[in-house]
């Protein structure tokens, strides 16, 4: 077992930089970097692809990340475990395995699956948001359980230099290689609280060095356009210290870590993971050098009985249409614009949005009094069965041009198809988890 | 004096299906004990009633120190499905800091 073991965070969502995690390969002195690049939609999605084609469904962007990661990591003896694996792992280190061929390279990948349940559902099963069974909400695509770190730890240990997963729990990417390494029991539910926080706070990396923070004026973040993304240290006794590559932008502070710390937390005293019910309330947060801090006290409870399942639907299409208005009486325009679109759309959307981009659209209001905008774009959308129907509200907001208010400019319309999520409860042991090798 | 909770505190927001999660930290340690007394949540649903249709519930973090707020039903649907802009809630942490209070 090793005293302390160092992890880096070089992608916290699948769209991420890229050159973040070269740095922490190359100049990081890690012994993990981890690459969290799927969201629920996400999988949905590789599902579909995989649908089309079985040698896809993993991350599209998995190719450029390895070509440019690989020699780094076998030249620095850095392990990467990535849940790029998406709906297909297994093609996912075949991908892999012909990049490291193409680059001379020798690498063994394990892909860990078990997460795909589809075929155990029955549709029945009740869905968490609505409590109505699962198959209400539409035609299923995907399901996916979360597994946790039991599910990575038969990866780790048979030696390989790249662990690909498909849908475990963000933090357990983290929390697999400390028990691994710092010989942390799984059924200790305080150490595996700790591997939980220190996971949380890594996992949408740089959201811990000031990214999704800066306020300039008022939490003024150096050199964005940089942005390092963090690695943490973390010791046999449970202590973590978070960090940076010197010289990469961005910061890491008290508040920057306190603000990632809650961030989409429900119930800080349950935080709900395969591994473990975390408790985040005894966490103390400390400044212990220049983008430096160090987080101890998190605690926990065991781990529960069922993993959360993450059931992927069609949800139709969305139609959109935008189209700006600005100078004297912009606003004035764009309303009417907006009411000329509802009474020519309401009967056929049951649901139509009318935003006002400039003044009520991404808050849905206006909190509080502030002059009127230069410019205002109206923005229309709707949810419809068919691509064809949704591209109606496109259609109608371009035909503003000639048919609408004075000086309407930059039309645009979009339609995309709709993945809908609904969550529902499997008991542990269903899922079973497997995993595959691959050399090259 | 009315003040913002911007000129205090900072917030980032989360998002969990429908559920919209918002941190409220005080700049100063000392400022906590305030917001505790103001930002209560009653006062966070009363303020953000044209975006929260559902329950608000306050957590308190005296550690960090730190409250949060677990807002229902306030994305629209959540970010899947919603027909909002912002289908995460992502800018609502600056609603949150738009509230005024009274020091």
């Amino acid at each position: 077992m090793k005293d302390t073991i160092r992890i880096g965070c070089g992608a916290g969502f699948s769209g991420d930089r890229l050159e973040p995690a070269v740095i922490l390969a190359e100049r990081g002195e890690l012994d993990y970097l981890v690459l969290e690049c799927l969201a629920e939609r996400t999988i949905a999605l590789a599902q579909k692809r995989k649908r089309e084609d079985a040698t896809k469904g993993y991350d599209p962007l998995l190719e450029r990340r390895i070509e440019q990661l690989l020699p780094i990591l076998k030249k620095n003896g850095v392990r990467l475990i990535t849940n790029m694996g998406a709906a297909n792992p297994v093609a996912a280190a075949e991908k892999v395995c012909e990049i490291a061929n193409r680059l001379n390279l020798s690498v063994t990948v394990a892909a860990i699956t078990g997460d795909d349940v589809f075929r155990q559902l029955t549709g029945e099963e009740t869905a968490m948001e609505t409590g109505q069974p699962i198959a209400d909400s539409g035609q299923l695509i995907s399901a996916n359980a979360y597994m946790g770190t039991d599910a990575i730890l038969p990866a780790l240990e048979s030696g390989a230099d790249v662990v690909i997963t498909g849908r475990v729990a963000d933090p357990s990417l983290f929390v697999a290689p400390l028990v691994h390494e710092l010989g942390w029991s799984l059924d200790d539910p305080d150490q595996m609280g700790q591997a939980t926080v220190i996971g949380h706070l890594m996992e949408c990396a740089g959201q811990l060095t000031g990214g999704y923070f800066a306020d300039p004026g008022k939490k003024d973040i150096p050199d964005m356009a940089n942005l390092g993304h963090p690695f943490v240290d973390v010791s046999q006794d449970g202590r973590a210290v978070f960090g940076k590559v010197a010289g990469t932008g961005g910061a890491i502070r008290l508040e920057t870590a306190k603000e990632q710390l809650l961030y989409e937390v429900m119930d800080p005293s349950q935080y709900f993971t395969p591994d473990v019910v975390a408790d985040f309330t005894g966490v103390t947060l400390k400044e212990v050098g220049p983008d430096q801090i160090e987080a101890t006290g998190g605690r926990g409870q065991a781990k529960p009985d069922k993993l959360k399942v993450s059931v992927g639907y069609h949800a139709g299409y969305i139609g959109e249409g935008e189209i700006s208005y600005a100078g004297s009486n912009a606003l004035g325009r764009a309303q009417l614009a907006g009411s000329i679109i509802e009474e020519r759309l309401r009967d056929r959307f049951t649901n139509l949005r009318v935003d006002y981009i400039g003044s009520t659209s991404v808050h849905r209001t206006q909190l509080g009094t502030w002059p009127e905008p230069y410019e205002i774009r109206l923005r229309v959308a709707g949810r419809a069965a068919t691509a064809a129907e949704a591209a109606l509200v496109g259609e109608e907001v371009e035909a503003l041009y000639t048919n609408g208010p004075a000086g309407g400019g930059g039309a645009r319309k979009y339609v995309y198809e709709v993945v809908g999520i609904v969550s529902t409860l499997l008991p542990r042991e269903k899922v079973q988890s497997a995993v595959t090798i691959r050399k090259a | 004096m009315k003040r913002k909770l911007y000129d205090i505190a900072h917030s980032r927001a989360g998002d969990k299906g429908n559920t919209l999660v918002l941190s409220l930290i005080p700049y100063k340690e000392e400022d906590y004990p305030l917001l505790k007394e103001k930002v209560t949540a009653e006062a966070v649903k009363s303020h953000l009633k044209d975006i929260v249709a559902g329950e608000v519930e306050r957590y308190e973090l005296p550690n960090l120190p730190a409250l949060q707020f677990v807002c229902r039903q306030a994305l629209l649907g959540g970010v899947t499905t919603s027909l909002a802009m912002d289908t995460h809630g992502k800018s609502l942490s600056y609603a949150l800091l738009g509230m005024e209070v009274e020091l």
